[in-house]
């Protein structure tokens, strides 16, 4: 089954991602296919390339990261949402004329077109927020 | 690919949150997309289609007027819950009058609020293919 | 098979789980999942409703369970699943409605 996944909040305010994570890797480890993992609202947060917490705590943009890796995903932050709260890689960083970015490897900005084509192609959707 | 059942069930009040906004820019966008649309206005939801609106003394913007520009993007079924307009002291009447032109129809204006019970509307949703929540 | 809809919210907290209740017809389940296993718990109006909600099962998420020290707690009925379980619901049902 192609699953794509929907997540509204950002990371360790809610339990959204951290939900979203272990279903994610649940569905991969079931033999499924992930079409896609959309940002929007403040999840869009979770792709931060700066985030330092605790050492004895999980670091929720880098579990995604590396899941990304792993399993080539395609994780996916709405622009709209990102540029609102000011998460840019280096080319929108560029286009918007700033010299800092602060994606983490692993995410791609883009449209919400990409959350519908990704309720077309999938079989399921699930949504994941607060 | 046949088109797919999108509903975007809102259940959130405007301003509070920014989900009532964000959640409209979805509907815009897939608009584009031709799928089949319904919204689904439930419990606080049924408060992002109240009229009059006046956000100055906030600081936010007002984008209640966009709800009626949906029609010409050929969103035309928007649910309203009627228990959860009782439950918070509204008739129809509270809310902005949504319309849309029916081209099959000789272009004639027609309601695009459905004002459904709640059995009704879980009827609805039990035919989606995708439902958004916000 | 009906719908999969996901509760994350307790339901002292909001009306969340009462409003799914209203939405869940014969055939659907209900997954409890975060904050939203409070409901899966004994001692509540909670536990009644979902005793009444004869044609819908119901289901709760065992890592949030554990996590929040209920798992003596859980009501009868209801079924435990992990996160692959969660995951054949998604898969089994014909869509999934997440309650925010």
């Amino acid at each position: 089954m192609k699953f794509s996944i929907q997540i509204n909040e950002g990371p360790y305010q809610h339990q959204a991602s951290d939900t979203a994570y272990q279903f994610a890797k649940a569905a991969i480890a079931s033999g499924h296919e992930i079409f896609r993992i959309f940002f929007y609202h403040d999840g869009v947060n979770n792709a931060t390339k700066l985030a330092v917490p605790p050492q004895d705590d999980r670091d929720i943009p880098k579990l995604w990261s590396a899941l990304a890796k792993e399993n080539d995903l395609d994780l996916v932050v709405c622009i709209a949402a990102a540029q609102r709260r000011g998460m840019m890689d280096v080319d929108e960083a560029k286009r918007q004329g700033f010299e800092d970015n602060n994606l983490i490897e692993g995410f791609r900005i883009s449209g919400l077109g990409q959350l519908i084509e990704a309720g077309i192609e999938s079989d399921r959707l699930v949504v994941f927020g607060a | 690919m046949a088109e797919k059942k999108f509903m975007y069930v809102n259940r959130k009040a405007p301003y509070g949150t920014i989900y009532a906004l964000e959640s409209l820019e979805v509907v815009l966008i897939g608009a584009a997309f031709d799928q089949d649309v319904s919204l689904a206005f439930i419990g606080d939801g049924v408060y992002e289609l109240t009229k009059g609106q006046n956000t100055d003394a906030i600081g936010q913007k007002n984008f209640s007027p966009v709800y009626s520009a949906l029609g010409d993007y050929d969103v035309n079924k928007i649910y309203v819950e009627k228990e959860s307009l009782e439950e918070r002291g509204l008739t129809l009447d509270d809310l902005q009058h949504l319309i849309w032109e029916d081209e099959d129809d000789d272009w004639a204006e027609k309601d695009s609020i459905r004002l459904v019970s709640r059995a009704e509307l879980a009827d609805v949703m039990a035919e989606q293919d995708i439902c958004l929540s916000f | 098979m009906g719908l999969l809809h996901t509760v994350n919210k307790s339901p002292f907290e909001s009306n969340t789980f009462d409003t799914c209740l209203g939405y869940a017809k014969d055939g659907s389940t209900v997954l409890l999942i975060e904050d939203g296993v409070y409901a899966a718990t004994t001692g509540h109006s909670a536990a009644d409703k979902i005793k009444n909600a004869s044609g819908v099962t119901f289901a709760v998420l065992g890592p949030d369970l554990q996590a929040r020290g209920l798992e003596g707690k859980l009501a009868d009925g209801i079924k435990v699943v992990d996160y692959e379980g969660f995951v054949n619901l998604a898969a089994e049902s014909d869509s999934v409605q997440s309650w925010l």
